[in-house]
């Protein structure tokens, strides 16, 4: 069962390291699929989608590098 | 199809399947000089072997779901996996995380290994199970690489060369040399790997969903610059950090 449970664990390591990472991620996604194409223009959702990518993942280094360093 | 399309994809595929097969063939060593290569070599066999019957059964599967749902569903797991690489590879190439080093790992892994009571049979349960997990973990992930990089763009084949193509590089160093591969830069390679899949999670995301592209399949090779250059930034950004923490006023 210890066995299962690592690979489990290793499995779900693959994608997630930073839970708020993720969540940040999917809700974006999310939010890019219900509610991007109401809002834009067609041609401007992939870049506008990009470009929250881009912002959760600095605002997630940023924070990161802050509480590794006070540690 | 040209090539902005499959140049990228066996690209990814072999970077991210390098580094793994440098993690796998790191333990697999280690087992094999602590305890006895018999038992290393049939661990990381068996643990290949697994993966093997878990392609041939669940690959066919993935053509049992709507494209949109696929590109959607493996476009959100690029992302997942390639922004965590490349977070981890922006701390580390700014100072804020140490560097990966696999001479270090080796050692860890002896030591661990050399805990264990030798029971003297042919085969050893220990190193054949820690040579099984690490071939099975890491190419879990390679098999990853491969389905989400090449399954939503019918894009198989370059990812699997791509990978053979790691695999084969890494193990003959590994029967060559007899010792990790240390001086790989696995950083660097990390950092790129999480450029190259962040940009394909964003691009199969935008698919599935149905947005427009500027420049269609040119997309993608500004996605790549784009993250390219966001990275960049941030460890620019990071290195004065750190020397300015480092720095006594």
């Amino acid at each position: 069962m210890n066995w299962i449970k690592q690979t489990w664990l290793g499995l779900l390591g693959l994608f997630v390291d930073d839970g708020s990472l993720a969540v940040a991620l999917i809700a974006w996604v999310l939010a890019a699929a219900f509610l991007l194409p109401r809002i834009l223009p067609a041609e401007w959702t992939g870049l506008v989608l990009f470009v929250g990518v881009a912002l959760i993942l600095i605002e997630n280094v940023a924070r990161s590098a802050r509480t590794k360093r006070k540690n | 199809m040209n090539w902005t399309h499959y140049a990228p994809a066996v690209l990814a595929s072999f970077l991210a399947s390098f580094v793994e097969f440098v993690e796998a063939l790191t333990i697999v060593l280690a087992v094999g000089v602590t305890r006895g290569w018999v038992s290393a070599f049939g661990g990381a066999s068996a643990g290949a072997l697994i993966l093997a019957i878990l392609v041939v059964l669940l690959g066919p599967s993935l053509h049992t779901f709507p494209v949109h749902i696929l590109q959607i569903a493996i476009g959100v797991l690029l992302l997942l996996f390639g922004t965590r690489w490349l977070r981890k590879a922006v701390l580390r190439a700014a100072g804020v995380l140490d560097l990966r080093d696999e001479e270090k790992v080796f050692t860890r892994q002896r030591e661990a290994l050399g805990k264990h009571t030798n029971t003297g049979a042919t085969l050893d349960g220990v190193a054949f199970v820690t040579s099984l997990k690490a071939v099975f973990i890491e190419g879990l992930e390679v098999v990853f690489v491969v389905i989400a990089v090449g399954a939503a763009g019918g894009m198989i084949l370059p990812a699997s060369i791509g990978a053979l193509g790691a695999g084969l590089v890494v193990v003959s160093l590994g029967v060559l040399l007899h010792k990790p591969l240390s001086r790989v830069p696995e950083n660097n390679l990390k950092f790129a790997v999480g450029v190259l899949l962040s940009a394909f999670g964003v691009f199969w995301v935008g698919e599935g969903l149905g947005y427009q592209w500027f420049g269609e399949d040119w997309s993608i090779v500004a996605l790549i610059t784009g993250f390219l250059t966001v990275s960049l930034v941030m460890v620019r950004v990071g290195q004065r950090r750190s020397a300015a923490v480092m720095t006594p006023r």
